[in-house]
């Protein structure tokens, strides 16, 4: 089992976010769990999503606690919430910020991590070129797929037009699949070091 | 059928359409919401042909539904916590003149404390209003369940209440098995009323009813409810031989068999308690779970027969009576009397609070030790506790509990579970 957590504040689309993850996994015939930490949406809020996704039918209930991944759309949250809490230590970190993990002050956290398994991915400036509109929820799923290989590009795009329609859609695809090669740049930056 | 990946509401507004309700009364309330919003969709949209209207509360909306399920209309609403509560006056109607109205309530603790998350207290309030309760462990079920409240309300001119976790699973989003409207046709034939108001034919319905009939019509309401036990594993047999499923029927014991321990739950938390019991009987431990669908009526025989054999019995609920400690505990006793086996009541996820896997190993390797006191409630942060009552011996003006309670935790914004 794959189990993501995302973190976020109210109006970030964190939810969606979940939920667009796991309508990906299901369109390449995987079992998917989306839910979010119940009721705390409020705008500029702390929220938090969770998304499993397996090979067999999920039963578990609760809350994500040991994350493979974790997603985090507003940098700000990392000194507000324990965002890396139960991170398994060969897991995943997704940071929507155009700066290093030495620059948000977590050089100690990522030097922990495998060096491929962590990206920081500009995604509201990848948002506002190409949707106009400051929202990284799909843009990081773009980076998602791109560095964890988990769901493919095309089910990011399935995902997003399954939820948004129009103009909406195709920015946001574009923004994802932009943050895609992004994250596969960033990780082949790290081949040539 | 069709393999969707939805939320559990939108799966059970989708349901309730192809159920072709023709009266919808909807009012608004967490977590329950997203279903009547979602049939208000589809009317809107001309796919579903329903009387849909918005009533101004949770009383009008029972009330409402009580007219038109009388005048021969199949009648869906849905609620949860305050709001059940709001209509509990024509919940007791609908029950008394036998009306066949199915109801979602996505369970929801009762404040005060406001609380808007999960828990059992809502529908269990409501556990002696005549009602039928059914429990859906997963969305999927959810759905299923609805299906066949219609034919077990309409056969027993009874209304059922359908109980599935609030924000838990009606905000889950899962891969849900939709049916096709002709199989929802076949399973479920058009409602043939057992008592209508037409004014060609007129008759009254809710007479009043004096010392000398009252018991009569009341112990009818009892014999009508135990009609259901033989009912539901009859319809739940006939849904999977048309769906192809599981779903429905009384009781579900799940590695029961020869089990020296069984868990006793209800709804969904049963996902969560079957991954433990898989991993405890992996490590060798003799535990197993049944999980009870039917809370009303409640099928006495059908637990005495699936816990035979067994030592103890921990029932794990998300609710109490206050003051006296289990209350499906205390069913499950009477289920079990002069049988000599222990009884242990866990409360556990009282408003949300997340019940884990690694909370129920440690709460069901201390039951299997013979350790578990008779009421326990999971998780509880006794420090706290501890200290809120201390400061009440001491201080006379101690102010409200809640608010000391809050100040002892601190920020929460910080906490994932």
């Amino acid at each position: 089992m794959f189990q993501t957590r995302i973190h976020g504040r109210g109006g970030q689309g964190v939810v969606t976010a979940a939920e667009m993850l796991s309508i990906a996994a299901f369109l390449e015939g995987k079992h998917a769990q989306a839910f979010p930490s119940f009721g705390s949406e409020r705008t500029g809020a702390p929220v938090v999503a969770f998304c499993r996704i397996n090979n067999k039918e999920i039963r578990l209930r609760e809350p994500i606690m040991t994350p493979d991944s974790i997603i985090i759309q507003d940098p700000t949250l990392l000194n507000q919430v324990d965002v890396f809490q139960g991170l398994k230590p060969d897991g995943y970190v997704i940071i929507n910020s155009g700066k290093t993990f030495g620059e948000l002050g977590i050089s100690e956290i990522a030097a922990k991590l495998r060096a491929e398994r962590q990206v920081c991915v500009p995604a509201t400036e990848i948002a506002m070129k190409h949707l106009g509109r400051p929202m990284p929820n799909a843009v990081l799923l773009g980076a998602f797929a791109g560095i964890t290989g988990i769901i493919t590009l095309e089910s990011v795009a399935a995902a997003i037009r399954n939820k948004f329609s129009g103009k909406v859609a195709e920015g946001n695809i574009s923004a994802a699949t932009a943050a895609f090669d992004y994250a596969k740049q960033q990780l082949s930056l790290l081949e040539v070091i | 059928m069709t393999l969707k990946q939805i939320e559990g509401s939108h799966g059970v507004a989708e349901t309730i359409a192809l159920c072709r309700p023709e009266v919808i009364c909807a009012y608004p309330i967490s977590p329950q919401t997203h279903i009547v919003e979602g049939l208000g969709e589809m009317v809107k949209a001309g796919e579903l042909r329903a009387e849909y209207l918005n009533v101004e509360s949770e009383f009008a909306a029972m009330s409402v539904a009580i007219g038109s399920s009388a005048a021969g209309a199949r009648t869906y609403t849905a609620t949860a916590s305050q709001g059940l509560l709001f209509m509990v006056e024509a919940v007791y109607n609908a029950a008394g003149l036998g009306l066949p109205i199915v109801m979602t309530v996505a369970n929801r603790a009762i404040g005060a404390p406001i609380n808007i998350w999960n828990d059992h207290s809502d529908s269990m309030s409501q556990r002696d209003c005549g009602w039928i309760q059914l429990f859906a462990e997963t969305n999927q079920e959810a759905m299923d369940l609805h299906i066949q409240a219609f034919k077990l309300a309409e056969e027993l001119s009874l209304p059922v209440m359908v109980c599935m976790d609030g924000f838990i699973l009606t905000h889950a989003y899962e891969r849900l098995d939709v049916p096709t409207q002709e199989q929802v046709d076949a399973f479920l034939p058009p409602f043939e009323p057992r008592q209508i108001l037409d004014p060609s034919h007129p008759v009254s319905i809710g007479a009043m009813v004096g010392p000398e009939a009252f018991t009569e019509v009341r112990y009818l309401a009892h014999a009508k409810q135990l009609q259901a036990l033989d009912l539901l594993p009859e319809i739940s047999a006939d849904f999977k031989k048309s769906f192809g499923r599981d779903s429905g029927g009384l009781i579900r014991p799940y590695k029961t068999e020869g089990a020296e321990t069984i868990v006793i739950a209800l709804g969904s938390v049963l996902g969560t308690i079957k991954d433990v019991i898989d991993e405890m009987q992996e490590a060798g431990c003799s535990i197993g779970v049944l999980g009870i669908t039917s809370f009303r009526p409640f099928p006495l025989d059908a637990i005495r027969d699936a816990l035979k054999g067994a030592k103890r019995i921990v029932v794990l609920e998300k609710c109490f009576a206050v003051g006296v400690g289990g209350i499906v505990a205390t069913n499950v006793r009477m289920a079990l009397e002069g049988s000599g086996q222990q009884v242990r009541t866990v409360v556990a996820g009282l408003g949300g609070r997340a019940i884990t896997m690694s909370s129920l190993h440690a709460i069901f390797l201390e039951a299997m030790a013979g350790k578990l006191e008779a009421l326990t409630f999971l998780d509880l942060n006794s420090e706290v506790v501890d200290h809120v009552l201390e400061l009440e011996r001491n201080v006379r003006l101690s102010g409200p509990v809640a608010e000391s309670v809050l100040r002892n935790i601190g920020t929460v914004a910080s906490n994932i579970a």
